[in-house]
């Protein structure tokens, strides 16, 4: 570039003159002027109603779902608050509650059964069909083995005491009733779900 | 009560223009944070990060129940614990919601060259407009609180921001939702006043004689307030200052000096004009030529003869 001090100083000068004017009120203002708060959003999520699954007191919970549902879009869940309307929480939650959104997507989460054999050291995948039959399996033969028909003095019982189940707590009311009712019906003593609380 | 359009603001960083006042009655918006009431439960942390998608870097343990240990630009709030012995002796765990207080004459906002990084909505939320925002950390400067925190990953500036968008939409920010003691309370600002003075008279009723309202005059007030029990001396909540004012010698150069220096970046440019306009531009005369040259032989330079002084400095 061919610059004389003379024309160096002049270029100096008008780049001090312009970047003045902004300071003096001619610059980029009117853009600061323009500028917004973040844009909402939840505006079009879907809302849905749900439980926390964290512990018994069943908090209320919002569940908010990137897209409306179309068929070629893939829902995921982007947000997730307290429900106002729910007679337990009135909207607030936890902090385990208010970070419900990080279990939802931890990469360390189940989503699918794993069974372990006796003596074996890692857990490896399993169908459902193949679980739920081995436990049916077990209880039966458990149940077959030790059920307490009578006890010592001749009276009918029906206990069923070296099996017992404990229910997730994020049941509603007609869930918990059904749980209550199949566990009793098998004889069950040692139980525990949400309809206890 | 607001919709945070850019028509809302009352307060832009920088800028000369005066803001649009479009909606000139406006309710003041306040977040009450009643440490009295407060369990450390941490809600508000967990759904600030949730909501404004923030995530901090899992940090080492300290010793304290401080996590993490302070402010940082992935955590907008923190819970500050303090042990403290009353003269009684007995002990009482105070646990502060510290955050920005979102000042009705915001430090930060004084501080800021950056024009529209920093701007108040008439609502009174402070928010970092962070495509503005040059990275400087002048507001951190400004801030009597210490709350503003300079990102290393973009070089910017940020703090809470009130959850913006969700007034803006009519709903509370994320913290005062989660919280599942009612501790923080959100609502106008008189209500909140109100309300505070409700849960001063009970405090007093137990014993907190000095049970009192944390909405600092040094600032003009602030729109997150404090129930403290101890409003005497709010420096045992961690350190929350007792009078909170702007740095002077951020009102000294930002309020005092910088519309002097204006005044005379003008005054110059506009003699300057003048000066160019009356007398016109200064040029070389053939006499100062050869004054130049008798100089120069003067001086034991004969070669200087005949060649042009303007050309000797080209690059």
């Amino acid at each position: 570039m061919d610059l004389t001090r003379r024309g160096f100083i002049k270029l100096s000068g008008a780049t001090l003159a312009t970047s003045s004017l902004g300071a003096l009120g001619f610059g980029g203002c009117g853009e600061a002027v323009a500028a917004a708060v973040r844009p909402f959003k939840l505006t079009h999520a879907k809302e849905t109603r749900n439980t926390c699954t964290y512990c018994s007191v069943a908090c209320g919970i919002l569940i908010y779902t990137l897209g409306d549902g179309a068929k070629n879009a893939r829902s995921d869940i982007i947000h997730i608050e307290g429900d106002p309307d729910h007679p337990v929480n009135r909207g607030t939650l936890c902090p385990k509650g208010s970070a419900l959104l990080d279990i939802v997507h931890a990469p360390t989460r189940l989503q699918v059964p794993k069974y372990r054999k006796p003596g074996g050291t890692e857990f490896e995948e399993v169908s459902w069909d193949w679980a739920l039959d081995r436990i049916a399996r077990l209880m039966k033969d458990d149940r077959d083995k030790n059920f307490i028909a009578k006890d010592a003095k001749g009276t009918t019982v029906n206990r069923w005491i070296s099996t017992g189940m404990l229910a997730a707590s994020a049941s509603s009311s007609e869930t918990s009733y059904l749980t209550w009712k199949v566990a009793r019906s098998f004889g069950m003593l040692v139980f525990d779900n949400q309809a206890r609380v | 009560m607001s919709n945070l359009q850019s028509q809302d603001y009352i307060r832009i960083s920088a800028t000369t223009t005066t803001p649009p006042s479009a909606r000139n009655w406006e309710d003041q918006v306040s977040k009450l944070i009643d440490v009295t009431r407060c369990i450390g439960c941490k809600a508000c942390q967990a759904a600030c990060m949730e909501w404004n998608n923030l995530r901090d870097e899992v940090g080492e343990f300290h010793g304290t129940y401080d996590n993490p240990l302070d402010l940082d630009p992935h955590t907008w709030t923190v819970m500050k614990f303090t042990e403290h012995e009353n003269p009684k002796g007995d002990l009482e765990w105070l646990i502060r919601k510290d955050g920005c207080m979102h000042c009705e004459d915001p430090g930060c906002l004084k501080a800021c060259p950056a024009p529209g990084a920093i701007v108040q909505y008439a609502n009174g939320i402070v928010d970092f407009i962070s495509e503005n925002c040059i990275g400087c950390g002048y507001c951190v400067k400004g801030c009597p609180f210490d709350i503003p925190r300079i990102s290393e990953v973009d070089h910017k500036s940020y703090k809470c921001t009130l959850c913006s968008d969700r007034v803006a939409v009519g709903l509370e920010p994320a913290c005062v939702k989660a919280c599942p003691t009612g501790a923080i309370m959100f609502g106008s600002k008189k209500d909140m006043t109100d309300w505070a003075g409700e849960r001063i008279v009970d405090l007093k009723s137990r014993g907190f004689e000095n049970a009192g309202l944390y909405d600092p005059p040094g600032v003009q007030g602030t729109h997150v307030m404090y129930v403290l029990h101890h409003a005497d001396t709010p420096g045992i909540y961690a350190g929350l200052p007792e009078n909170p004012k702007i740095s002077s010698t951020v009102e000294f150069w930002k309020g005092l000096i910088k519309p002097v220096a204006l005044a005379g970046i003008a005054a110059a440019a506009v003699s300057g004009f003048l000066h160019w306009i009356i007398a016109g531009p200064n040029e070389v005369q053939p006499e100062d030529e050869e004054e130049a040259k008798h100089v120069l032989q003067a001086n034991g330079f004969p070669e200087a003869e005949g060649r042009d002084h303007r050309t000797e400095h080209q690059a």
